[in-house]
């Protein structure tokens, strides 16, 4: 089958590459929105969506009741609501830019899902274990920083092309909000890549060895970057929740108190859109914080994957794999959703002042530690 | 200190208060003077004194005299002449003022023998307030919140009595809840001269009962559920039909005849559901006929004529079938004066001959009298005729044979019912203003319906030349108009000055050009009605006997 | 006005920090979520309905299945928003209970008005209408949304009765009190 696939032409490989990112991060997003609702449900006491049944699928016996419960009949309704909702144009908007950004803000999350490995196995052709990822190119993590940072500028397009107050004012917040944790994102995985990389031409930044550098044999070898540089990970995931706009940084939508917000002016599909693009975002952050800090698709610390798949078959280890890389990543995804429902929002100036005064200072001081620290030990 | 006596005033003090009464008062009516009111059930102001309930104790004293010299014995410590109370308590009801006399009427022996007389009262009282008519104007009830006990002493099983006894054809009787106080007894033998109820049996078994064989069926007969202090007697008519605090009191006259007794109509939501008299002592006192309580079932009768145009349509209409000259106008007796007046306005602008249909029956020397028409005085006043009316229009239906008359105008007036012809009819314009469907509003060509006088207000002249008001009870018909504003509106049509037909403006007219009605204004028109000058029609030879209050002019002057 | 001036500690590093605050709020909302929910669901799932609980109102009938209600037309003129439209009528002379004489014949409670305020059962000199269970009232006219009578004894059923007030009327008709 992998032959057959190889043997195709590189567009069509390219296009079925493309439906698999789709297919993958557009459910998965709408699952999300799902299980936000029956996350804060739960954390309020309340059983959450529950009540719609679907014909058919509703009333087969067990599963159908099951289904109920988790409400995935409201998803489908709720989808099936975005789709057939009468498309409202808001008079004073300038069109063609309004339909733009819903787009806009959907592409980077399409486009960064490509460079992310999602799950490796064991090629025994080479010995070695291959990453599962539809486009393994050296500059992995660069590359999802440059084009994660794009989804900004849907944002300020949304806020703009509505041509009202409201939105206007969240597209700026959200930009300057973005613009401010990207900083203190960047900086914070430095430390990764230098302990990944020995000093030389050979250097990558790929996300894969990052993980690989996470399941060698030893002390550090096996240890998972959280426990060795904790404060990055702490960074990293500051600035991530600050740059997916989840609580307590959602400042660029704010809900009630500060008006909607960039999508203030959007319903229907294109709300849904916008809606779609902040949790494959989400689900991206996730996955490349696991990559970095996680251990990837590592089961524990200091367990590899590679020797427990080693005598499987090939589609069997592969599966085992991406499966604790997702296991990990829905993990962080309950997490958002978990802070969500028991954080409350940050004040702007706060935001602000914790991005520059706090995070940022303490970004290159982290920066500065570890390269020295590094170059004391590679020294050594 | 007792006042120089004037000849027919006589000094009472009631509760410490000094008060003159007129001799003879007894002392409820004295009490009431000073605005304290006694309890009573079986007293009643038009009937003759029973004493039977004893509600109405109250403690007697006189002044205290020596035996011997008559000289006033004065207490010391005020300085005032001494009491000599009466040790036993006396009925206020029975008790005729004395010059000097001191009545308690708020002692606690007084109050003791309310509490008394009350609990004895309610022995036997089914208690059924939930389901009696009476509720809510009951004396009973009354008195019980004011001197009841809360509950009840006696554990015996209560006396049973007759429930729903027929005393006649108008009045139903629940025996359990007479307090024996026989008003109904007494006013049928002194007012309405029917003597057909009374008690039979004793002590407690004893129950208000018809003579064997006889019923209360005569026309006064309501009047005993109107004075039963209790629920026992009821209106056949208006039992169980509604609570009585749910309805709302109009003041208005009976129509049935000249003696214009005043009435209460009660309604609801625009709904009649009774008609009671309302005391006016020179008119009918307290009483009236039951024809009379009937009448509002006028209102929502099958015959009443619903609109079918606009007003101005018909009117216009109307107008310019009157606009033919050779017109004559049949006002009406039953009109009220303002009305009779427009009507005489109008035919004096088209040149009309105006008639009145009279309407004679029996005066049956109470509150009904021979004039069936309740304002033919006011025809007279207003200038409508001259003479009295007849029953028969006799002048008119020659005319119309001669053809003199093309244009018939009928306010209200059954024609045919007054000697026309549906010939005579058929060979005329005939246009009819009225509220209920007759022989004559068949051959009408323009029919104008209007109100009942429940549903609109106005005044009548009674046969004593009292002028009186009524108001409109119940909104009226929808699209019916009002028959002043059909007059006024068909006035202004024919070319006459819009001088607006609002009550007052009507009188501001009346005022003027009526001179037997000058000065007077609708809103100056007394509760009880207004005296007015009659002896310009002293001449004319009115049926009316002699009733309740009235004398006729030749029994007068004979007599 | 006199000023309190509260005392505030300095906040500790951690503190400052907001990390273990931040953790507190991670591990309460944890526990509140895998507790069993605070909400009933509501239609399967009813509220325990407290004694005395003032419900729609509804007419009732005594054990015997008489009904109660005499018109008396005390809870219509108590009645805050005129919800209640009584008309009353007389029990025919052959019927069992004959001597009870009134009862409605229409009585309408317009549920859109009704305040549900108890008065209408408080002043009922008949124990005859009473605020029960029932909390949820709906309908797609406001037609609908009117009970008649029919409508209001179904709601209302029986209810134990301490007077008999009636029956014991009739045992003394019948116990011959009458005669003498
Ligand atoms: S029926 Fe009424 S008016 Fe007649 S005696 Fe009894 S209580 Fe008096
Ligand atoms: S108060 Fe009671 S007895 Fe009276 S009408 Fe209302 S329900 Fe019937
Ligand atoms: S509960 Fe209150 S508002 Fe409702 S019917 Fe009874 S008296 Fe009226
Ligand atoms: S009122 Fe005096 S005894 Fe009845």
């Amino acid at each position: 089958m992998i032959d057959l696939y190889l043997s195709l032409p590189i567009w069509v490989q390219a296009a079925i590459k493309g439906l698999i990112a789709i297919g993958f991060l557009i459910p998965v997003a709408g699952a999300c929105s799902l299980a936000e609702r029956k996350v804060s449900a739960w954390i309020q006491g309340r059983p959450g969506p529950n009540r719609a049944r679907a014909w058919g699928l509703g009333y087969i016996p067990i599963l159908g009741p099951i289904l109920q419960r988790l409400g995935v009949f409201h998803l489908m309704a709720d989808g099936a609501k975005f789709v057939f909702k009468e498309d409202v144009v808001p008079g004073h908007v300038n069109k063609f830019y309004y339909y733009l950004a819903p787009l806009v803000a959907l592409v980077p999350s399409l486009c960064t899902v490509v460079v992310v490995p999602f799950g490796a196995y064991f090629d025994a052709a080479s010995e070695t274990l291959k990453p599962l990822i539809l486009a393994d190119v050296d500059v992995g993590i660069l590359a999802v920083f440059a084009i994660g940072s794009l989804s900004v500028y849907a944002l300020i397009l949304a806020g703009w092309a509505s041509n009202s107050k409201y939105p206007f004012l969240g597209g700026v917040r959200a930009s300057a909000q973005l613009i401010s944790y990207e900083l203190s994102m960047t900086l914070s995985v430095i430390p990764v890549f230098l302990w990944v990389n020995a000093p030389g031409p050979e250097a990558t930044l790929s996300l894969f060895a990052v993980v690989e550098s996470q399941s060698q044999a030893g002390l550090f070898g096996g240890m998972w970057f959280v426990f060795l540089m904790p404060m990055c990970a702490f960074i990293f995931l500051v600035s991530l929740f600050a740059e997916t706009n989840r609580q307590p940084f959602d400042m660029p939508e704010s809900e009630a108190d500060l008006v909607g917000g960039f999508h203030t002016e959007y319903g229907e599909f294109k709300w849904s859109i916008f809606f779609v693009a902040e949790y494959a975002h989400m689900t991206i952050g996730s996955a490349v914080f696991v990559l970095l800090f996680l251990g990837g698709w590592n089961p524990l610390p200091w367990v590899p994957l590679e020797p427990l798949i080693a005598g499987l078959p090939v589609w069997l280890g592969g599966l085992l794999g991406a499966a604790f890389f997702l296991g990990k990543t829905f993990f962080f995804i309950f997490l958002f959703m978990w802070v969500r429902w028991t954080l409350p929002r940050f004040r702007y100036d706060q935001v602000m002042r914790l991005g520059w005064q706090k995070l940022l200072p303490l970004a290159i001081a982290n920066v500065i530690f570890y390269a020295l620290a590094i170059a004391v030990i590679e020294r050594s | 200190m007792i006042q120089p006596a004037q000849p027919d005033l006589v000094t009472v003090y009631i509760d410490g208060k000094e008060i003159a009464v007129p001799k003879g008062t007894n002392v409820i009516e004295a009490a009431k003077m000073v605005g304290t009111d006694v309890p009573h059930y079986c007293y009643h102001e038009k009937l003759s004194v029973a004493g039977n309930c004893r509600m109405c104790l109250i403690e007697l004293g006189m002044p205290m005299a020596d035996r011997a010299t008559r000289e006033p014995i004065m207490d010391p410590e005020t300085g005032k002449q001494k009491i000599n109370w009466i040790p036993r308590p006396q009925i206020g009801c029975g008790t005729t003022v004395v010059p000097g006399m001191h009545v308690k009427t708020q002692s606690k022996m007084v109050k003791e023998c309310r509490e008394g007389v009350m609990e004895f009262l309610l022995i036997n009282h089914p208690l059924d307030c939930p389901i009696c008519d009476q509720a809510g104007e009951c004396k009973l009830q009354e008195q019980a919140t004011g001197y009841g006990r809360g509950y009840s002493r006696f554990i015996e099983q209560k006396n049973v009595k007759p429930k729903r006894t027929q005393l006649g054809p108008r009045v139903t009787l629940d025996d359990e809840r007479c307090v024996l106080c026989s008003r109904c007894i007494r006013f049928s033998q002194e007012v309405a001269k029917d003597d057909v109820l009374g008690f039979v049996d004793r002590g407690s078994y004893s129950t208000l009962t018809c003579y064997p064989g006889k019923e209360l069926s005569n026309n006064y007969s309501l009047n005993t559920v109107d004075i039963c202090p209790v629920g026992a007697l009821t209106s056949t008519d208006f039992r169980f039909k509604m609570r009585v605090w749910f309805l709302k009191q109009t003041d208005s006259i009976d129509t049935e005849s000249s003696v214009g007794a005043n009435t209460v109509v009660w309604s609801r939501e625009g709904e009649i559901y009774r008609i009671t008299p309302r005391q006016n002592d020179e008119v009918n006192d307290t009483w009236m006929a039951d024809s009379g309580r009937v009448l509002y079932k006028e209102v929502q009768a099958d015959n009443r004529l619903k609109p079918s145009s606009e007003l101005a349509t018909s009117v216009s209409a109307a107008a310019s079938l009157l606009d033919d000259g050779n017109v004559a106008i049949v006002g009406s007796g039953r009109s009220s004066v303002e009305e009779q007046f427009l009507t005489a306005k109008l035919a004096k602008k088209i040149g009309a001959a105006s008639y009145v249909v009279g309407r004679h029956g029996e005066g049956d020397g109470i509150l009904i009298s021979a004039d069936r028409n309740p304002n033919t005085r006011g025809a007279l006043v207003t200038g409508l005729i001259s003479e009295l009316p007849t029953t028969e229009l006799s002048q008119l239906a020659a005319d119309i044979d001669a053809g003199k008359v093309t244009t018939l105008l009928s306010v209200g007036e059954d024609l045919t019912a007054a000697g026309l012809s549906d010939e005579q009819l058929a060979k005329v314009n005939l246009v009819y203003v009225g509220s209920h469907s007759n022989a004559t509003s068949a051959a009408a060509t323009v029919i104008i319906p209007t109100l009942t006088v429940f549903e609109k207000s106005g005044t009548f002249i009674n046969q004593q030349f009292r002028i009186q008001k009524f108001k409109s009870a119940v909104p009226g018909l929808k699209g019916a108009a009002d028959d002043r504003v059909v007059l006024a509106s068909l006035l202004e049509k024919l070319g006459d000055e819009a001088k607006g037909s609002d009550l007052a403006s009507v009188w501001a007219e009346i005022a003027e050009t009526v001179p037997a009605l000058s000065g007077i204004s609708y809103a100056n028109v007394p509760k009880s009605g207004l005296l007015i000058d009659g002896s310009a029609w002293s001449g004319l030879d009115f049926p009316e006997g002699e009733s309740l209050h009235f004398k006729p002019a030749t029994a007068e002057a004979s007599a | 006005m006199s000023f309190k001036t509260v005392e505030r500690k300095p906040l500790t590093l951690a503190e400052r920090t907001y990390v273990p605050q931040i953790l507190n709020g991670l591990s309460h909302t944890f526990k509140k979520m895998v507790k069993p929910n605070e909400t009933l669901e509501y239609p399967e799932a009813r509220p325990p309905i407290p004694e005395g609980y003032r419900g729609v109102p509804t007419l009732v009938k005594d054990p015997n299945g008489r009904e109660k209600c005499v018109s008396c037309q005390l809870c219509e003129f108590v009645c805050p928003p005129k919800a209640i439209r009584i008309k009353p009528g007389e029990i025919s002379a052959d019927a069992d209970t004959a001597h009870v004489e009134k009862a409605p014949q229409e009585f309408d409670i317009d549920m859109l008005r009704c305040i549900y305020c108890g008065l209408c059962q408080e002043v009922c000199p008949e124990e005859a209408i009473w605020l029960q269970n029932v909390f949820s009232v709906s309908g797609y006219t406001r037609e609908e949304l009117v009970n008649d009578k029919e409508r209001l004894y179904e709601l209302g059923g029986t209810l134990p009765d301490e007077h008999f007030k009636w029956d014991k009327k009739k045992a003394a008709e019948e116990a011959g009190n009458g005669a003498h």
